[in-house]
Order: structure tokens, then sequence, then C-alpha cells
């Protein structure tokens, strides 16, 4: 048995999203496994941000039910919650396809924001913070030790106290998942993070996804078009196309599968000619 | 109508006749005299006489011609201890104008929204404190200790209440409006200003509010020996406010740049849903925002208050043109550019009604705005739009 039908972390169950008359997921189901990197791909417009959307808060679904189990045995349903909530109660954190980091704030000040919620109480709402309160210099100085971890984690700590907008693009992709980290998810959702990286920052970033993944004990759900990146790191892959699954399972029996192929690569004419003929065309 | 009871006393200059004795002042007095009033005062006698002294109340109430102003005097006053005089006031008032501006800049900052209630906000904040202050008896008889304890009870108080306002305006008028199109707010920005303005007019008279100086008295630091024969002064309650301004703007800064609450609004400014998915709560990030806006206007209320020594329903309407004039002269979003901008505004306006008119130092502020804005249409310290390709 698989680990994502034995002790999945997130569940996702007869998800619809309609826009209007367009049905963007129809009836999506699948699960994403404790301690996986599992991979959700497809081809273009098949669906797959508007998934992550969901789960992150961004959008409401039209139907269906997105339910998180977290490692403290708490269930959430995402669906239901706002989306800061999502961060700060479910422990889900999300990057984006297009990088969303504060560029006027410093790279330091960034991982810092994602630790707002405990230092927000530690600093008894900003007023022990004000009073300089030692309660609050521990939990400020905890979190800038976190962040400078992180920042060391991907190579940047020298550069903690410049502008995030004045990093290369690599960087910022590398910096966007360290602020993810800090927010101390339990699942992280990538979306495509490979994008635009040359083949040596592709594989820093499969490395830094894999220490994720094992010293972290954070589970990763990905989008990713470089199937370079897929196979050698998912555990399990989820294949959607026009809004729906049409495969899902380990990177090898995905590969094979006859529906995938039609999907990425189109289906022989001589199949197209069979089809027609049998439907009367 | 607004009476001033004390007797006083007049030394001729320029070419004035010297009124003296008990006289009431009154809005119906023929202009002259109240020129007379204006231009024959030592700066000692007006800021005791701050209700009607101040330029920023006379232009408001009364009509002066520059001719009339200008002629006796002969020319422009160009003595230092004059511009020192002018200097302080300038001061004194860009600090108030500054605390208002600010409320505005961080709410563009972090909503990208004009809120035009904060004038009204402001205006609330002094009115709260007229109320605190006469209810608990406060007065300048009182000793000295009583009284700071006293009005640092206000401040507190007023601001408290005055930022449950602020809150309630947000949550009223602008919430149910986010993600709305852009104007929509703005309209009921204007729509909450008309509220506050009415209802502080009807629930509080549409009169002036006198106060009795509450800080009489101050430093002199020319008595008028010298040359011109000019008395500079410095008075206790210009020191307070330049203090207290001083005080809360380090505060701010502070609170803005070093702790959490402040970085979770600088993110909101940049990316607000961003934010949200880092588990910050941007409603509550955007209700504090305001809260903080809204306190340091009732400070700004308070001071002007003990300042001028009268206020009205329609104070805040003046203030906070002049106030918002500041944030975008400093460049509008940014914290020091509010402070800075206010400063400026009120430097130019004292300035412009020290040596010119004052009938046209509004006049003179908002071309400076205007100018500025052809040429830094950021303002003096905000940033530029970059977009990268």
């Amino acid at each position: 048995m698989s680990s994502w039908t034995n002790n999945p972390i997130l569940t996702i169950e007869h998800l619809t999203m309609r826009f209007g008359g367009l049905v963007a997921i129809g009836d999506l189901s699948f699960n994403v496994g404790r301690g996986d990197i599992t991979a959700l791909i497809g081809p273009n417009g098949a669906g797959k941000t508007t998934v992550f959307n969901c789960v992150t808060g961004f959008y409401k679904p039209t139907e269906g039910r997105i339910v998180m189990h977290r490692a403290n045995k708490e269930e959430y349903l995402l669906e239901r919650m706002p989306d800061f909530k999502i961060s700060a109660k479910a422990k889900v954190a999300r990057t984006f396809q297009n990088i969303r980091l504060f560029g006027g704030m410093t790279l330091l000040e960034n991982l810092m924001v994602a630790q707002h919620n405990p230092l927000m109480v530690a600093s008894g709402f900003t007023i022990g913070g004000v009073l300089g309160l030692s309660s609050f210099h521990k939990a400020e100085k905890e979190a800038v030790d976190r962040a400078r971890f992180w920042l060391d984690r991907i190579g940047l700590l020298e550069r903690a106290d410049a502008p995030a907008a004045d990093l290369p693009y690599g960087d910022q992709r590398r910096l966007e998942i360290a602020r993810a980290m800090c927010s101390g998810p339990e699942l992280l959702c990538l979306d495509e993070p490979a994008a635009g990286l040359n083949p040596k920052e592709s594989s820093e970033l499969n490395a830094l996804l894999q220490y994720i993944r094992a010293e972290q004990g954070t589970s990763i759900l990905l989008i990713e078009h470089d199937m370079s990146v897929v196979m050698e790191i998912s555990d399990h892959v989820v294949v959607l196309d026009y809004g729906e699954k049409i495969s899902d399972g380990t990177p090898d029996e995905v590969k094979n599968d006859p529906k995938v192929i039609a999907a990425y690569l189109g289906v022989p004419d001589e199949e197209v000619d069979q089809v027609e003929q049998e439907v009367g065309l | 109508m607004l009476r001033f009871k004390e007797p006083f006393e007049r030394r001729s200059k320029g070419g004035w006749p010297v009124i003296s004795g008990t006289e009431k002042f009154s809005h119906n007095l023929p202009q002259e005299k109240i020129l007379v009033f204006i231009r024959g005062s030592s700066k000692r006698e007006l800021s005791q006489k701050r209700g009607l002294a101040t330029t920023f109340f006379n232009v408001q109430k009364c009509t002066l011609t520059t001719k009339r102003w200008l002629e006796p005097s002969g020319g422009l006053n160009n003595d230092m201890e004059y511009f020192l005089q002018q200097l302080i006031n300038g001061v004194t008032l860009g600090s108030i104008y500054g605390l208002i501006a600010i409320g505005y800049t961080m709410v563009y900052g972090i909503i990208g929204m004009i809120n035009f209630a904060h004038g009204d906000i402001f205006m609330v904040g002094a009115f709260i404190s007229l109320i605190l202050i006469v209810a608990l008896g406060v007065t300048a008889s009182m000793p000295l200790a009583l009284l700071i304890l006293a009005l640092i009870a206000i401040l507190i108080v007023s601001m408290a209440l005055t930022s449950v306002w602020g809150w309630t305006v947000e949550r009223i008028a602008y919430r149910p409006l986010r993600g709305s199109f852009r104007l929509a707010p703005l309209i009921t920005a204007i729509g909450a200003s008309i509220v506050l303005q009415n209802f502080v007019q009807i629930s509080q008279g549409a009169r002036n509010k006198p106060l009795q100086p509450l800080i009489p008295g101050g430093f002199t630091l020319s008595d008028g020996s010298g040359d011109s024969g000019f008395v500079v002064q410095l008075s206790y309650s210009q020191i307070l406010i330049i203090v207290v301004t001083t005080v809360l703007m380090i505060g701010f800064t502070t609170l803005i740049n070093k702790t959490s609450l402040g970085r979770a609004q600088r993110s909101c400014e940049q990316d607000r849903k961003m934010a949200s998915l880092l588990g910050i709560n941007v409603d509550r990030t955007i209700s504090l925002t305001f809260v903080m806006g809204a306190s340091l206007a009732s400070v700004a209320g308070l001071m002007f208050l003990i300042y001028y020594g009268v206020i009205d329903f329609y104070i805040g309407f003046l203030a906070g043109v002049k106030a918002f004039t500041a944030a975008v002269l400093g460049g509008i979003g940014s914290l020091p550019g509010a402070m800075l901008g206010g400063l400026l505004i009120g430097l130019i306006e004292t300035f412009w009604s020290g040596y010119f008119s004052v009938e046209y130092k509004d006049v003179a502020a908002f071309s400076i705005l205007a100018i500025v804005l052809i040429f830094m249409p950021e303002g003096l310290l905000g940033k530029p739009e970059v977009e990268k390709v």
C-alpha cells in the first residue's frame, strides 16, 4: 500500500471549480502522502494552479472538500478557512509561479514576516514589543536565528540585509521557498519552483527540496513542467488534463501510462481515424 | 463669536494705532481693528491671545487685504528676531500637520486609498480632548505636576477613544468595499467625513469652542532689546508640541521598522495576498493601521487645542487638506516623508504669512505642492516606481 492512501496529509475529495460556464477542475480527488514529494503535472491549462489556489484559500471551490491532516491529529477543512488561517493554523505554505517576494524589504525581513504570528503573540500584540519586554526579545532572537539558518541553507546569508528585489532570479526562487519554510509549514506547495532555472540551479533546488522533506519532515506538493525534476525527486505523481485526473501513481507507473502519453504527445493519426469511424464521422 | 476678556495693551508699531484696555474682540469687528490686532501685537501677546492671533484661524474667519497689510510696515520685515519667531511658529504648526499626515500616508501605503475622513478624525480627537479637559476641570491654575499628569491621562484616553472612531470608520465605510473598484472607498471616505462633521456639529453645536490657555508662559529668547525691538518667544506649549511630536515620530518609526506588526504592515503594503498566505491577518493589520493613524491624529487634535485654544467642527477640513498636501509633498507612503512634508508646509505657511500676506498662505502652500508634483511626482522622499521587465 502506498503512503498516500495509508497516511495522507492532504485529501482532496470531489473538488470542482467552475468560473461561470468554464469548468477549471471537475470532480478531482487525490491524496498527498505524509512525508512524500508529490508532483502535480499536466499540460498547460490543465488546472494545476487552480488546485493550488483552492488548497491555499485563493479561490473558494464550487464543490468538494479539502482536508488537511496535521501531525498533531488536528484536521482542517481548508475550503472553509480564510486564507491567512490556512497558513497560521493548518500549516500549509505556498510559493507562486511568478515570484511574489516583498521586494522593498530585506531578505531577513522577508523571512521574519513569515514568522509574524508567533512573534505577535510573544510581543503581547506589539505592546510588549514597544516596551521592550525580554520575552519579545527572546522570541525575536529565535526568529532571527531561524531566518539566518534558512538564509545560510540557501546560501544567501551574506546578502541578508539587501532588498529582496535586488537578487537574481534563481536566488529569489530559493528565497521564496525559504520564506515559506519560515512559516513552519507541514505541507509546502510549490508552483513551478524550477521554472526559469538553469541546470545547475535546478539540481540545487532538487537537493533543497530533498533536504526539506528529509530533515524538516515537511511534505511537499509541487507543480512542475520539468520532467527531469519530477521523475528524479517525486514519490507520487498526479496527472491532470482538462481539470480531470488522468493518472495517479509512482513516477514509473505514470511514465508508462498511455493516457499520460496521449495527453502530452497526442495520439497517432490512425487512432483518431479509428475513433472517428466508430462514432460515425 | 469669540471673546477675549483679559485686559491687554499694545505698543504702536509701524504707524498703526495703539489699542489698550479691555476690549471685546469678535468676528464682526471692523476690519481695521482686526488688522491692528494682528499687526500691532508683539509675539508675546500673540501667543497669549492664541485664539485669534493665529494665522490659521484668522484667514478662515476674517478678510484682510494684502495692501493694507503691507503698506504700514514699509516692506518686508527682515530682522533676525522676526525670522526666528517665524521659524518657531512654523515648526510648531508643521509638527501638527506632520502628525496628521502620518495617518494619511500610512493608510495610503497599506491600501492605496486616501482616507478623506482622517482630517475629521483629527477634529473628533480635538473635541474628545476638549470634553475631557472640561470634564476633569483641568486649568492652568492646577499644580504643575497634577496638570502634567492630567494632560498625559487625557492624551491616552483621547488616543484610545479616537482610535475607536478610526476603527469604526474603517469597519463600516472601507472594509465592506475592499476589493471593489478603487473609487468606491474614496467616495465613502468623503461620506464618512461629512457624517463626522455633521455629527459633531449637531451634538456639540456649530459655535467655536474656546479653551483658556492651559500652558501659559514660555521662554523669552529675545526680550526686544535688539535693533528691531522684536520679542521672540518660545512658549511652553510650543515646546510641548515639538517634544511630543518628536517622541511619537521616533516611537512610530521604531514600531514600523523593528516590530513584527510593522513588518506585517510593510508586507501588506507590498503584497496583501502574499502576506495573508504567510499567515498575516490582513484585515486586522489594516484596522490597526487606521487605529494608529487615528491615535496620532488625536494627539494632533489635543496639541491643536492647546496651541490655538479654539476649535470648531470644521477644523478637520483645512487641517486635513494641509496634512494630505504634506503627505503628498513628502512622498505619500513614506513615514519620514510625511513628517518632512508637514514641517515644510508649516514653515512655508508661516513664513509666507510672516513676510508676504496672510491671505495667500494657502495659495503658497498649495502652489509649492503643485510645483513639486510637476517636477517630482513621487514627492520628496517617495520611492519612484521602477518596473522591472
